[in-house]
């Protein structure tokens, strides 16, 4: 079995999509000749050719309403945004179009798309490359949104999101593309969208966290392990639809939760979270949900963009408050 | 024909075949309708210009929701509809009654729209349903072209817009994609004058709209919009280049709108009333009946034919739409995904309980 990182487990889930189905195409800004600025879509168009893997002019309402128009006429198209701070012209689109044709033309047009972009911050990059803003997308009613943090589910959950008969946007945590390796099967398989994963079980708190922010989650139960604090923690894996009762079953058991986002705090993701174990199983609640996330800020440049990433010593600190 | 190839975009001469008084001033280029399939044609924008004043009369009723009057714009769509083969999609804004009729939605699915329910943008047809965010479908027009080039299925794809549309950054973006991709798609804008209040010389200091093309690589042209032979002979010919594999054109279909935006406006407010007089002359079904009236195909007992069968017809469809159930509660739940969510399954059964009791 290959050993891949998430950019390689990516390109190997489009390579075979495409193989698979002569609907699947890629398109984007310098995603065939040059691979895509992550080389995450490397090969692709020397192996099926430029109508299928399309260098689009540099536009990303283009791209995303093009996309749309494609799926409506019968493609599967999987756009690629190059980064999370340009997804913001083709909002209108994913709003306006993507997420509410089924509806207006009750179920005569579809939109079948991926939009795939790297995510958050910590690589160091220049501004509008590093921004977490999964909380815009996931407000979208009509969209489904997924993030992966293992190279296992990138593959597995983008083959899903590309057979998916809705639009999917697909969030990929750049600062993990290559530093963590795992096998990958090559076989066909599918990480089923809307479905959470326990990653580890525990009785103490629950830690639920998604992308970027599992490998921080992963570090802060080693440490608390040593405590003989027991951490359940879980990787949301698709943000939409959550999957409300795999962290429900979770805080009935442990009593406690602490979620952990990248993305600013007001109106986050994490809110969401704290609201729904609030509304269906605050008799089971020991402490307040406690929300480790970004600062209502913008995100800083390089040199103090670590003051605003939630990290190892702000998640214990939310931990232990829980735990209190 | 070539009239496409040899238009000049850049200037304000628009392609006329009929001039204002109903006479022929390009014989080569008038369509070969015979004098049945002539009169066909006008009655059929005579019965949609009553077709569209009926929503304007539902609307004060309180029988429908605001509504965009195409009155003015009847020989741009229905001479570009014409134009077009079946398995052709139509993208409209919100000012197509016409297109939309022309294409094959039945009326009564375009009066239930506009009375509000979703199931009026459902038709056997690829009509897509209607774009209010002005500007932005035509990028998606030129997505399905772009499959249907893929998938070399050999029709094409129009989107129906107004001047307003022009300004926007998105149209831009959609003429480039059709330059560079070549694909088969026809950008039709009625230039009507107004965006709600705002006249053409305030969108652009560009002398005309059709010279945008030129930016994006495609041919533009203007045309007389009022003229429906113009507007057939034109779509007609971009028809042609589209699925000849040519790409995409810009038509710059010069007309003007006789009412106010909706039903919700009143243009009086921001329109000297003697421009719509000035207007009214230029009126493409009265230019038709005089062209009509000059070969001896039309007479009062004629309209007043149309006019008895039309109301029958669209009281048919005012019925046919009223009785048409209202979509369920729960409807809104099941088109959000091919399968709802776990989320939209809770909050349907929390409405259902609520309205249970």
């Amino acid at each position: 079995m290959p050993i891949l990182t998430i950019a390689e487990a990516v390109n190997l889930a489009m390579k075979q999509e495409m193989e698979r189905d002569p609907r699947v195409m890629v398109l984007g800004e310098d995603v065939g000749r040059d691979g895509g600025v992550f080389r995450v879509s490397d090969g692709l168009m020397d192996k099926f050719g430029e109508d299928r893997v399309v260098d689009t002019p540099l536009a990303e309402a283009g791209i995303v309403g093009s996309a749309i128009g494609l799926a409506m006429g019968g493609m599967r198209p999987i756009a690629e945004i190059q980064f999370d701070g340009f997804v913001y012209p083709a909002m209108d689109y994913l709003i306006n179009h993507a997420a509410r044709m089924r509806t207006r033309s009750r179920g005569k047009f579809t939109c079948p798309m991926v939009v795939r972009f790297p995510y958050g911050g910590g690589v160091r990059a220049l501004e509008h490359h590093s921004e977490s803003m999964e909380a815009l997308y996931v407000h979208i009613p009509g969209l489904k949104v997924v993030c992966p943090a293992t190279p296992y589910d990138a593959k597995g959950l983008l083959v899903a999101a590309i057979r998916d008969p809705d639009p999917v946007i697909f969030m990929e945590p750049k600062r993990l593309y290559r530093s963590l390796k795992e096998e990958v099967p090559e076989e066909d398989y599918i990480v089923p969208l809307g479905k959470a994963r326990v990653m580890i079980e525990g009785s103490d708190v629950t830690v639920v966290g998604w992308g970027a922010m599992i490998p921080v989650v992963l570090k802060a139960q080693a440490t608390l392990a040593k405590e003989n604090i027991s951490m359940e923690v879980i990787d949301l894996r698709t943000l939409s639809p959550l999957d409300s009762e795999t962290i429900l079953e979770s805080v009935k058991k442990t009593g406690r939760c602490v979620v952990i986002q990248e993305g600013p705090r007001t109106c986050g993701l994490a809110a969401e979270i704290s609201a729904q174990i609030m509304e269906k199983t605050m008799k089971n609640l020991k402490a307040p949900v406690v929300r480790v996330s970004g600062f209502d800020v913008i995100p800083p440049l390089l040199k103090t963009e670590d003051f605003n990433i939630p990290d190892e010593k702000r998640l214990i600190y939310g931990i232990r408050k829980a735990l209190a | 024909m070539q009239i496409i190839e040899k238009a000049n975009p850049l200037t304000d001469k628009m392609f006329q075949v009929m001039d204002e008084l109903g006479n022929v001033v390009a014989p080569e280029f008038v369509p070969d309708w015979n004098d049945e399939k002539l009169r066909e044609i006008y009655a059929t924008m005579v019965f949609l210009r009553m077709a569209d004043q009926k929503l304007i009369a539902l609307q004060r009723q309180g029988r429908c929701g605001s509504y965009a009057s195409i009155e003015g714009q009847e020989a741009g769509q229905v001479g570009s509809g014409l134009a077009l083969d079946k398995k052709d999609w139509v993208f409209p804004a919100f000012r197509e009654l016409a297109i939309c009729y022309v294409h094959g939605a039945p009326l009564e699915k375009i009066y239930l729209y506009w009375m509000g329910n979703e199931w009026g943008s459902n038709v056997e047809v690829n009509i897509v349903p209607v774009s209010i965010p002005v500007g932005s479908h035509p990028m998606l027009a030129v997505g399905t072209a772009w499959s249907m080039k893929l998938q070399k299925k050999n029709s094409l794809t129009v989107s129906y817009f107004g001047d307003g549309a022009t300004s926007t950054g998105d149209f831009y973006e959609a003429i480039n994609f059709a330059g560079v991709l070549r694909v088969p798609t026809i950008f039709y804008c009625q230039n009507n004058q107004w965006a709600i209040s705002t006249p053409r010389k305030k969108q652009t200091a560009a002398r005309t709209l059709a010279q945008k093309a030129i930016a994006a690589g495609i041919p533009g042209i203007q045309i007389d919009g009022n003229d429906i032979f113009a507007v057939y002979a034109v779509t007609k010919e971009a028809a042609e280049r589209a699925k000849n594999g040519q790409g995409a054109t810009l038509i710059e279909s010069m007309t003007y709108r006789l009412g106010d935006h909706t039903t919700s406006d009143d243009a009086k407010k921001y329109r000297d009333p003697a421009e719509v007089t000035e207007a009214r002359k230029r009126d493409p079904i009265l230019r038709f009946k005089l062209y009509l009236q000059k070969k001896n195909l039309w007479s009062e007992e004629f309209e007043n034919k149309i006019i008895e069968d039309s109301k029958v017809r669209i009281s048919v469809a005012v019925e046919k739409a009223e009785s048409t159930p209202a979509p369920t509660q729960n409807e809104m739940f099941d088109f959000v995904f091919e399968k709802p969510t776990p989320e939209l399954l809770e909050q349907k059964a929390f409405l259902q309980n609520l309205t249970q009791k």
